[in-house]
């Protein structure tokens, strides 16, 4: 696969794993409401997913459609970032995933509605509209669990010690997101932390959180290389298409 | 079959979450083309990435244009210009009302501030803007639920976008 496919995979998968992961929501949530809310966001990226993955199997020139993409790809085929594919844990560690991503896919959209790749350009113009009600919905909880009581500030924070160090990898750049900046068909993403910092301390400081310090560490989904999480996942997210070869509605 | 009952009969083609509007009033029609074999050329936008009755918009324009006379449908997704609810118009507006959906209540375009909220959203029912949000998604990605504190009723509201 040549860079451009690659980068343009990279946002498809975070955005088809995010949904997969907030869509074990269903049927879960603390209350009704966020249970509709999370699903209803889930849907917007595994949506999101269809539209760039489509672009991809474009890109890549093969014939792979939206669903062999998705659904018939090996683990190390995918490239989402690793913090998306990490399990949900509880609610605090959703919503603060959730609010973290969706400020990144606000300043990446922005971005990428600029790309010389007009089909990419129109999906993140789209996609930036609705990212934009993901952030708001996400940054509220973010608050309201950092800012409420004792126990819902330990379990955000406790959120954020793990998280934090997940999201120094959508800032690490290798040749893909060279080749893309130099070609046009979107930034580097290391050019987006400065934004991204803007959209997610405010919202910190209201909810009384400290991003933490910057650490060696660098997980490494965007190259392949995922966490022990990531082929549970799969296996649950492939078993279908991979029992039912060709299954429709 | 002519451009002015293809559009007739797209007019009568119910959204499949808010039947109370028509793909029309929704904004999602943008281009409609009969030629002179009564084939059919549809170019559509969809609301929502993940909304899962575009498909089902899609298949109902086809059957609605096929039973109205029309020898073949061709149907076009055009995602730029990214569909916006400003493309709703006023009577359309109007129509959600009376459904009991409180319309889009500003232009798309404003962009508010990430922790802000509007309190201007006035009840379907009783027109009272002492309303009080609920959820920020309700039945689909595209409303969001209320409740109104004068008249007690809960009611959704259908988001900018």
């Amino acid at each position: 696969m040549d860079a451009q496919t690659l980068y343009v995979l990279r946002i498809a998968d975070a955005c088809l794993i995010h949904g997969q992961r907030l869509a074990e929501w269903c049927g879960h949530a603390p209350v009704l409401e966020e249970d509709i809310a999370l699903t209803n966001v889930a849907l917007d990226h595994i949506g999101q997913a269809r539209s760039l993955l489509a672009l991809a199997g474009v890109l890549e020139g093969r014939g792979r459609d939206e669903d062999a993409l998705a659904f018939l790809r090996a683990e190390r085929e995918y490239r989402n970032p690793t913090a998306l594919e990490l399990p949900n844990g509880d609610f605090a560690r959703t919503v603060l995933r959730s609010f973290l991503w969706a400020s990144f896919m606000k300043v990446l959209c922005t971005a990428l509605a600029k790309s010389t790749n007009a089909q990419l350009a129109a999906i993140a113009a789209k996609s930036l509209k609705e990212v934009r009600y993901h952030q708001q919905h996400a940054g509220d909880w973010v608050v309201r669990l950092g800012d409420g009581s004792e126990e819902s500030a330990r379990r955000v924070g406790e959120a954020l010690a793990l998280l934090w160090p997940y999201t120094a990898e959508w800032f690490t750049d290798d040749e893909i997101d060279a080749q893309a900046a130099a070609s046009g068909i979107g930034p580097a993403w290391s050019s987006l932390q400065s934004a991204w910092r803007a959209e997610v301390d405010p919202v910190f400081a209201e909810a009384m959180l400290t991003p933490l310090a910057d650490t060696p560490f660098r997980s490494t989904g965007k190259r392949g290389v995922h966490s022990e999480h990531m082929g549970f996942l799969l296996a649950e997210m492939q078993s279908l298409p991979r029992a039912f070869p060709g299954a429709v509605w | 079959m002519n451009l002015d009952q293809a559009w007739a009969t797209l007019n009568a083609v119910p959204d499949p979450e808010v039947p109370v509007l028509s793909v029309v009033d929704l904004g999602i029609v943008r281009e409609l083309a009969v030629d002179a074999d009564d084939d059919v050329t549809v170019t559509l936008t969809p609301t929502y990435s993940g909304c899962p009755a575009t498909e089902v918009i899609q298949d109902s324009v086809v059957k609605a244009l096929m039973e109205a006379g029309a020898r073949g449908v061709t149907v076009t997704t055009r995602l730029d210009p990214a569909w916006t609810t400003d493309w709703i118009n006023p009577a359309a507006a109007e129509k959600l009302r009376a459904y009991g959906i409180a319309p889009p209540h500003r232009k798309a375009a404003d962009a508010q501030p990430l922790r802000f909220h509007p309190k201007d959203i006035a009840c379907p029912r009783c027109a009272s803007t002492n309303t009080q949000r609920l959820s920020a998604f309700g039945s689909t990605a595209c409303k969001a639920l209320y409740r109104c504190l004068d008249c007690l009723e809960p009611f959704e509201h259908f988001k900018p976008i």
